[in-house]
């Protein structure tokens, strides 16, 4: 399998040349339609991390790779997810998951003229997350978990081959963060896409991710790396199972570990 | 709510309005005060009917001036507020320069203004206009200025451009806060203008109560009063009524929700 991410030995400073070190000789592969979680105590870079696979940030020192090009600059083959739906309440639902098509270059020439085209897939998108019909409601007419399904139809709108979420189940009750599980995992699965997902939420990790890395505190640099062998499609009961759980407790054991050392 | 609470709130302002004037009329006529003290409202309606001509005509140049000097700050505002909420470095630069601006009470500018244009209409739009246009600037930067990080970053990723940042999510969110400032400024407006009319002009609400309290005509000035309350009130209504229009999905209520 290919790598479609790679972070080789990234130094990433913020705020001049004595400014805080947020990530020191970060180094981590993502391969080609693996699933990938990132975990660690707070503080310890995951936001930094997103930003570098996404070009938001250029890193002082290292190379970060995506799809086999050096990053310089945005990424527009990535779709983003965070914890904080931000869907723009002047739109409806369906505008809302049509609006990185107004942007990407490649999508923005064509959107007026084949709007049909585009709406339809947005309406599949939505299906897919549970979501049918709800198009043309607006944002704030939809509840917190259902505003958490459109926005990551609004990631995957452009078809993206990398999709980096950011704890977007941070703010859920239990029941519906478990829901929003299930359609990741089965978006991952139909669409082959490659996912990395940022949380505090181990037992989350451990249940989607195929590999997990464990950061440090600041400077965050990953301690640890997991491969997590169980069969997919994964049903939710395994969660209960010991391998499982074993999995988990090392883990918290491995983070626990990182804080002290803070 | 029950329909005859609901009814009572619709009453509300035009009872508490009837009210205040029985009162004033009751206190008037009780104290038996000197028409040039307190003129009772009876007296003061006399007066708007006696002089109506005049008063038509100044109500007329206020109404023109404030709304003129409204426009213009509105164009201005809007200008300058996208410009300061669009680049730090605008902000960093503009911004101690209209704070030091705006500390000038206006009124004294009207000398200047009267150097520069003479007295009447220009001095009167232009008091207006620089005593509205602030609070359009500042709100219009705020909306624009309190994108989501998050939003930013979904769309810069994507490869977006500072102007379609600006104009898919800035613009659009700044508009519950420039449309709110409307209903701060068109009452601001009329404070210029009439300000500018009292000082030096010809016409206009301000110059007529002027005359008329040099002249002792106490109920006059009181029917000026009544007519810019009027005028205000009407100009408010207008806004708020434009800001419904405008940006309904920022006054979503509670029945809104699924």
């Amino acid at each position: 399998m290919k790598n479609l991410v790679t972070i080789d030995n990234v130094d990433m400073r913020y705020g001049g040349a004595d400014g805080t070190l947020a990530v020191e000789g970060l180094t981590l592969h993502v391969e080609k339609g693996e699933f990938a979680a990132v975990v660690g105590p707070s503080g310890c870079g995951k936001s930094t991390l997103m930003k570098l696979v996404t070009g938001l940030h250029i890193p002082q020192k290292g190379v970060v790779t995506v799809a086999e090009e050096r990053v310089t600059k945005p990424v527009s083959i990535v779709g983003m997810a965070f914890q904080n739906p931000t869907m723009l309440p002047w739109r409806t639902t369906l505008d809302n998951i049509l609006l990185p098509l107004e942007v990407v270059e490649k999508h923005r020439g064509r959107l007026r003229m084949n709007r049909a085209e585009y709406v339809a897939k947005a309406e599949k998108l939505l299906e897919t997350v549970g979501l049918k019909g709800f198009g043309s409601k607006f944002p704030w007419q939809l509840s917190g978990g259902m505003q958490q399904r459109a926005n990551l139809c609004r990631a995957l709108i452009h078809e993206p081959d990398l999709l980096m979420l950011d704890e977007p189940f941070g703010a859920l009750d239990s029941f519906t963060r478990e829901e929003l599980w299930c359609v990741i995992r089965d978006l991952h699965f139909e669409r082959k896409v490659t996912i990395v997902l940022v949380t505090h939420d181990l037992r989350e990790a451990v249940f989607l991710a195929d590999r997990i890395f464990v950061m440090s505190s600041r400077p965050g640099r990953v301690i640890e790396e997991r491969i997590v062998p169980f069969e997919r499609p994964r049903d939710l009961e395994i969660m209960y199972q010991k391998e499982f759980n074993d999995i988990v407790h090392e883990l918290r054991g491995s983070i626990a570990d990182a804080r002290k050392a803070a | 709510m029950s329909a005859l609470s609901k009814n009572w709130i619709k009453a509300a302002p035009w009872l508490c309005t009837i009210g205040l004037f029985a009162i004033w009329e009751l206190a008037a006529r009780l104290f038996g005060l000197p028409q040039y003290i307190l003129p009772a409202p009876t007296v003061v309606f006399n007066a708007i009917v006696q002089y109506w001509p005049a008063i038509w005509k100044n109500s007329l140049q206020t109404l023109y001036t404030t709304t003129l000097g409204f426009a213009l700050a509105v164009a201005g505002g809007l200008g300058l507020g996208i410009l300061v909420g669009w680049s730090r470095l605008i902000y960093s630069g503009l911004y101690p320069l209209m704070v030091g601006f705006n500390a000038i009470p206006k009124v004294a500018l009207v000398p200047i203004l009267v150097i520069w244009f003479g007295i009447g209409t220009i001095p009167a739009v232009l008091t207006a206009f620089l005593i509205s246009f602030f609070p359009i600037v500042v709100n219009v930067a705020t909306g624009l200025a309190t994108i989501e990080p998050e939003m930013e970053d979904v769309l810069r990723a994507l490869g977006a451009r500072k102007m379609d940042i600006m104009l898919k999510v800035g613009i659009p969110r700044s508009m519950p806060y420039f449309f709110g400032s409307l209903k701060i400024a068109i009452t601001l407006a009329f404070v210029g203008s009439v300000i500018a009319e009292t000082v030096a002009a010809n016409s206009g609400l301000g110059h007529m109560m002027l005359a008329a309290q040099s002249q002792f005509n106490v109920p006059l000035v009181f029917a000026g009063l009544i007519m810019l309350a009027v005028e205000g009130i009407i100009m408010y209504a207008v806004m708020a009524w434009v800001e419904m229009r405008m940006t309904g999905w920022a006054h979503r209520g509670q029945g809104a929700t699924a």
